[in-house]
């Protein structure tokens, strides 16, 4: 009874509010931040320790061209980024979020000084406790990042390449850092699992590694004729014996004419695409869970009567603005909006635990009435963006969002609309939609493929063509810097479906110095 | 837990070296850039950042990307009208973006990437073209000379800075102060013991209560000491900047029909390159506009640079009203006056032997420095001839023909080193 009459008494009688205005102040901070992981902790978030930074917009956009990296190693194409930035935020096209936030231990948050209390408790919710959850439990971070180890060897990454910089010139390692990033989407293992990255160990090992590998090389393009080598041996030791997908790898371990320096600054573009790697594989989900907890951590609050009715007008149309999206043939469509995909998923899958209809039965029958806090959990943890959406997109939320599939073959003078939201069309948008988010299908499939070992030490890699999309236009450039790292002539050959291989460009490398 | 940092007051600017990086690889294009920029500026209004836009193309950052072509397919939202089996047509310009999220950062489909570049970064770029000699650049660039001057007296200073008479007038001064109270009574009691030993109660306690009481006044007294840490003044310096005076430029441009674009563009680099040498000497500079084919006329810098007339070639008209000029608005006695000449060298032969007796008795007495230009001229004309004999007679005159921007500064050599020195 007396319960009863408290929780009934509450949202009116004991409103009491946080904070009024729209200034912060650090004990406001620090109280938000206070209530925010409160309530977290009340559904149950597992969160790495947080690290709020306050930081001027000026440091944003440092903090925005270095691609998220907290240290970062200089090169031209950060200080592109930057001023671009810095460009669209003095116009203003462009409020400069929101977020910053780095998969690491402590998880660093960014906060902007410029923002608003409500603002900032958005960001806090957002970020320190969205994203940084998702950090800590999604399975792929799990893999294939180490978020205790990242900030020890991007400094040490940093203080590699500045030495190089100052040993072999400026110019040598931005060239070879070109390179490296031209073919950083190919620098990542899809299968294996990473080694643990930490700067002491890596310190400790990087001088060994030096001296192996180069042996290692050495032998592999041995010359000494030990003994003539049979005409059919020689035809059936093709190296590598199986396509490597993994490029930059490939080049590290094999190209012939890397110094051990540059060999070690492949390396760590390569390990750095890797830290990347499983966030853009996670875009929906990532951002679709931040903003769904940030909004429903923040709703928790003000049902508590913590917040006020201004701050959640005020929050309320920043979240909209954030998870709208655009029809196809808006002027401001520019693909499906991650945060908005993200964010209705998770909404509605929450739905699907509480208020299952019919039809939710029919498809989803071990979700329906479940609980949802877990199955949440459970749909954070162990997916990514394909696999999420192909097994969570519901019908409900196809036809709200009004999907349709398009087939855009070059064999065909039209369009054609394959798919649409009814019973006939679920499964399949919901597939394609899938398989939109598959990296292997938005990005070419490119293996090494064969050294020619035994005579002009070419490399010719393969390109195994998806649904017979061709290579872009900007394949022969970057064929050039896959020859500057190669050092030797390197080919492309396109694959089709049925098996028919066709040459698609080639590139010399440069004569030796 | 969280911890709450703030990081407002550390490390700015983190990207400078990237910034710097970036302007490297990009010098050839920003250069270009820049020079249309210098093209479209005022003579008078070069100091100052500007927005500079090159071509994206020229710095993509290349990945492997598909295609187009093949077959893919889109998943859209916001569907309307559509039901399965619907055949449309193309949109105009390629879907082109169904799957796009996954090309580069930003500026794809944008063939400009626009950025700013501060006043150094700017100056740099224009100082590229002209050949300048690193020193020249750096005194340019510089904020203007300063002076160190006097400016009275301060109570912090370094020890060299010391000024002993003055710390010795304060010194004097504290002590007459703190002194003065105990003095004061020291008299006064001195006075009554004195009135006391008058009475002959030289041997009274109360006598012995003065004695004592006069005692520790004069230790109190003495006690002042000779000289504090409050009294030292140390000789304040401050900088002062040094351009103090003022000068008036004069532009002369020939815009008969033989000038053209070309030709005018590398006259008002000349021009410019002048007056920014200019500003650094000099604090308050006024510029002449006068451009002349058979008459001269003052103009305003629009009308100077872009208006284009024909006819023949009267230089002396242009010197006349220089002159002119001077002697009505600009007395040589508070104004330092220079002039920069610009012209291809076609003069009326008759009127170049009036152009050098001109220079040599009434304008080069009255101006700190004339300097000509000739612009791709092919063979000297009788003009050059003429000045050749001026510059013999005159030390404040320097020529040059010019055929690219390289070509200007040594005009400029004499003017600059005496700078230097």
């Amino acid at each position: 009874m007396e319960t009863e009459t408290e929780t009934a008494a509450a949202p009116v009688a004991q409103r009491q509010p946080l904070s009024e205005g729209s200034e912060w102040t650090f004990d406001l901070l620090d109280h938000y931040d206070h209530e925010i992981a409160r309530v977290a902790a009340h559904y149950g978030l597992d969160t790495y320790p947080n690290q709020i930074e306050v930081i001027t917009s000026e440091q944003m956009i440092d903090a925005y061209s270095s691609v998220g990296m907290p240290v970062g190693y200089h090169h031209w194409s950060y200080g592109k980024q930057f001023l671009s930035t810095q460009k669209g935020y003095q116009r203003g096209q462009m409020g400069l979020a929101y977020e910053i936030v780095i998969n690491s231990s402590p998880c660093i948050a960014y906060l902007m000084e410029e923002n608003t209390m409500t603002m900032q408790a958005l960001v806090i919710a957002h970020a320190a406790y969205g994203h940084n959850s998702f950090f800590k439990g999604n399975y792929l971070f799990r893999t294939w990042t180490d978020a205790e180890g990242i900030l020890d060897y991007l400094v040490f990454a940093r203080h590699f390449i500045a030495e190089c910089e100052q040993r072999h010139g400026e110019e040598a390692v931005e060239e070879l850092l070109d390179s490296c990033h031209a073919l950083m989407n190919h620098g990542v293992d899809r299968y294996k699992r990473p080694t643990k990255l930490s700067m002491i160990k890596e310190q400790a090992r990087q001088e060994e590694r030096e001296a192996y590998l180069q042996s290692q090389v050495n032998d592999l393009w041995r010359t000494v004729p030990v003994k003539a080598i049979a005409e059919v041996e020689k035809q059936e030791r093709r190296y590598p014996p199986e396509p490597q997908e993994n490029l930059l790898y490939f080049i590290e371990k094999n190209a012939p004419r890397l110094e051990p320096w540059q060999r070690e600054i492949v390396r760590i573009v390569r390990k750095i695409a890797q830290y990347f790697y499983p966030q853009r594989q996670t875009q929906v989900m990532n951002e679709g869970w931040a903003t769904f907890w940030h909004y429903t951590l923040l709703n928790h609050l003000y049902e508590e009567g913590k917040l006020t009715d201004g701050f959640m007008m005020e929050f309320l149309q920043s979240h909209t603005n954030v998870v709208y999206q655009p029809p196809y043939n808006s002027r401001h469509y520019s693909g499906i909006n991650p945060y908005a995909l993200g964010f209705a998923m998770f909404t509605d899958l929450r739905r699907i635990c509480e208020h299952p209809t019919e039809e939710d039965r029919r498809w989803f029958p071990d979700l329906a009435g479940s609980d949802w806090v877990k199955t949440l959990d459970f749909a954070m943890r162990n997916f990514k963006d394909e696999s999420f959406i192909a097994q969570y997109l519901s019908p409900k939320l196809i036809r709200d969002l009004k999907l349709f599939a398009l087939v855009d073959d070059d064999s065909d003078d039209k369009l054609e609309v394959t798919a649409i939201h009814d019973d006939a069309g679920y499964r399949t948008v919901r597939q394609l939609l899938a398989d939109q988010y598959n990296l292997g299908n938005r990005e070419p499939n490119i293996q090494a493929y064969q050294v020619d070992v035994f005579g002009d030490r070419s490399l010719t890699l393969r390109h195994y063509m998806h649904d017979r999309r061709p290579l872009g236009e900007s394949t022969p450039e970057l064929l050039r810097h896959v020859a500057r790292l190669w050092g030797y002539t390197v080919r492309i050959e396109s694959v089709d479906p049925d098996g028919v291989t066709s040459e698609a460009g080639s590139s010399e490398a440069a004569p030796p110095p | 837990m969280s911890q709450l940092v703030d990081r407002r007051l550390s490390g700015k600017n983190r990207s400078a070296v990237n910034r710097q990086r970036f302007l490297r690889r990009f010098k050839t294009q920003i250069r270009k850039a820049a020079a249309e920029v210098v093209s479209g500026r005022k003579v008078t209004d070069l100091e100052r950042g500007e927005k500079i836009s090159i071509p994206s193309k020229d710095m993509s950052e290349p990945i492997f990307h598909h295609g187009a072509g093949g077959r893919r397919n889109i998943v859209l939202p916001g569907n309307r009208e559509f039901v399965s089996g619907d055949r449309v047509d193309r949109p105009e310009g390629g879907e082109g973006k169904g799957s796009g999220n996954g090309g580069g950062p930003q500026g794809e489909g944008m063939d400009e990437f626009a950025f700013e570049l501060s006043k150094e970064e700017f100056m740099d770029f224009f100082f590229q073209d002209l050949a300048l000699p690193d020193l020249v650049k750096k005194q340019l660039a510089a904020v203007p000379e300063v002076k160190r001057a006097r400016a009275g007296f301060v109570s912090q200073g370094n020890p060299s800075n010391l000024h002993v008479v003055r710390s010795m007038k304060h010194a004097i001064g504290r002590r007459l102060a703190m002194a003065a109270g105990p003095r004061e009574a020291l008299r006064e009691a001195e006075e009554a013991l004195e009135a006391l030993v008058v009475q002959g109660l030289g041997a009274s306690d109360e006598a012995e209560t003065l004695r004592e009481e006069i005692a520790a006044l004069k230790s109190r007294v003495a006690a002042v000491p000779f000289l504090d840490t409050w009294d030292l003044r140390y000789a304040n310096r401050v900088d002062q900047p040094t351009p103090s005076s003022q000068a008036v430029m004069f532009c002369l441009l020939d815009v008969s029909g033989s000038m053209d674009e070309d030709r005018k563009n590398i006259a008002k680099r000349f021009f410019m390159l002048l007056y920014l040498f200019l500003t650094k000497s000099y604090e308050r500079i006024d510029v002449v506009f006068i451009r002349h084919h058979t008459v001269a006329k003052e103009v305003d810098e629009d009308e100077f640079f872009n208006s284009r007339e024909s006819g023949g070639t009267v230089v002396s008209s242009a010197l006349e009203l220089m002159r002119e000029i001077i002697l009505a608005r600009y007395p040589s006695a508070s104004w330092n006056i220079y002039a920069a000449q610009a012209s291809d060298g076609d003069n009326w032969e008759d009127d170049s032997p009036r152009c050098r007796e001109l220079l040599l008795q009434s304008i080069l007495p009255l101006t700190q420095y004339f300097a000509y230009v000739e612009i791709e001229a092919e063979v000297p004309q009788s003009l050059w001839h003429e000045y050749e004999r001026v510059k013999a007679a005159s030390q404040r005159f320097a020529m040059q023909r010019i055929l690219t921007l390289e070509d200007i500064y040594p005009v400029f050599r004499e003017l600059f080193r005496k700078k230097v020195a």
